[in-house]
């Protein structure tokens, strides 16, 4: 029987970027976050309130200021 | 829970026969031609048998024949006035193009007036109100779990292991609501403020349970889930302002907190893979997925007006 994709990433076009599982993200100063949910969304457009995790901001700004 | 006070000769007939003789022979003739609000707290009432005791109605009542049937002729209808309200996007495919459409939608916002002009008071209302659903927030969803695929089953168990807790009862979402109230000297037991609930948010608790409840409706359950979630960050965050800027307790505002970060993640899993893995299995069911995530933003537009109606704050606006 066939297996099904599980990535442990993905990317989402003009918002985060998904993390399965444990990882450590290093925020805009160098400092070290770990993750705590079964599945964590990091920001990719760099303006969350919660940054380095995506608070929805992405989804207010303009086309041309959100990820690719 | 304790029954709530009916609102009309169907409720009235229902609630009573719950209470004493369990004789329903007579109630199911008030199914026609009953008010809406009425056959929406019949329903609501008949909904909960499967959530939770009712005080003084025996459990077995759950499969009564008889109650299934008046459930099923207030559902056949329920599901007639959404439907009739629906019409599908044309030239749009969900899983790429769900989170485009819900932004171009403007309905009422709630946390918007919340945010910045809402009283203490009405505040605590739209939390009376709300607990309808958030004292049992996702369990409508659990019941979807068993009729999906591999990929949708994996998938929403990804999503709801995180709105249960993650394995830990303290961060269990509706958990979170209970403390939120109970900070605020509201009772968090399951049902006391039904009365205050007004007929858009009975419709709206209703049309959950009506998609979670039958595995012919599932693609219109991940569809209202989608949509739903696809909501909730930014207004989340709104909520939590608005508390904050009027002193609510700290475990209110903790529940809204929790929901800016949780839902960025789950709107993006919902579309992507629950759906996205509905969808891929059964590619006749977006139709049904449209269904549900319109219908959920369209209910909760609906809520809003009549809240903000409610208070006058609609009423100002047009004199404004
Ligand atoms: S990607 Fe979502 S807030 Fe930045």
């Amino acid at each position: 029987m066939k297996g099904y994709e599980h990535p442990e990433t993905i990317v989402c076009p003009g918002g985060p970027l998904l993390l399965r599982g444990r990882h450590v993200v290093t925020g805009r100063d160098g400092e070290t976050h770990e993750t705590t949910r079964p599945v964590t969304a990091v920001c990719r457009c760099d303006r969350s309130a919660l940054f380095p995790w995506c608070d929805g901001t992405h989804k207010v700004l303009p086309e041309r200021l959100r990820p690719s | 829970m304790d029954l709530p006070t009916p609102r009309g000769p169907l409720s009235e007939a229902l609630v009573a026969a719950l209470r004493t003789d369990r004789e329903f022979l007579g109630v199911l003739p008030l199914t026609t031609g009953h008010d809406t609000e009425d056959g929406a707290l019949a329903l609501w009432v008949l909904h909960q048998l499967h959530y939770r005791d009712l005080a003084g109605v025996p459990d077995d009542l759950e499969w009564d024949p008889q109650l299934i049937r008046i459930r099923t002729v207030l559902e056949h209808a329920l599901e007639s006035r959404l439907r009739a309200r629906f019409s599908a996007p044309s030239g749009r495919t969900f899983t790429d193009d769900l989170l485009t459409w819900v932004d171009e939608q403007d309905g009422h916002s709630l946390a918007t007036y919340v945010h910045r002009d809402a009283t203490r008071e009405q505040v605590l209302e739209l939390v009376r109100v709300r607990s309808l659903y958030h004292l049992m927030e996702s369990d409508p969803t659990a019941w979807v779990v068993p009729r999906l695929g591999v990929r949708a089953k994996a998938a929403l168990m990804e999503l709801q292991y995180d709105e249960y807790g993650a394995g830990d009862p303290n961060r269990l979402h509706h958990h979170l609501w209970a403390r939120g109230m109970a900070a605020c000297d509201l009772d968090p037991s399951y049902g006391v403020y039904a009365d205050n609930a007004p007929f858009e948010v009975l419709e709206q608790n209703n049309a959950m349970t009506l998609f979670g409840l039958h595995r012919r409706l599932r693609g219109a359950a991940l569809g209202h889930l989608a949509a739903f979630e696809a909501t909730s960050s930014l207004p989340s965050r709104r909520m939590a302002q608005g508390l904050q800027r009027l002193g609510l307790p700290a475990e209110l505002v903790d529940y809204y907190t929790e929901h800016v970060a949780a839902d960025a993640v789950h709107e993006q899993l919902a579309v992507r893979t629950i759906v996205g893995g509905l969808l891929a299995d059964e590619p006749g069911l977006e139709e049904q997925a449209w269904f549900g995530a319109f219908t959920c933003l369209d209910l909760e537009d609906r809520v809003a007006r009549r809240m903000l109606t409610d208070w006058g704050v609609l009423e100002r606006e047009r004199v404004a």
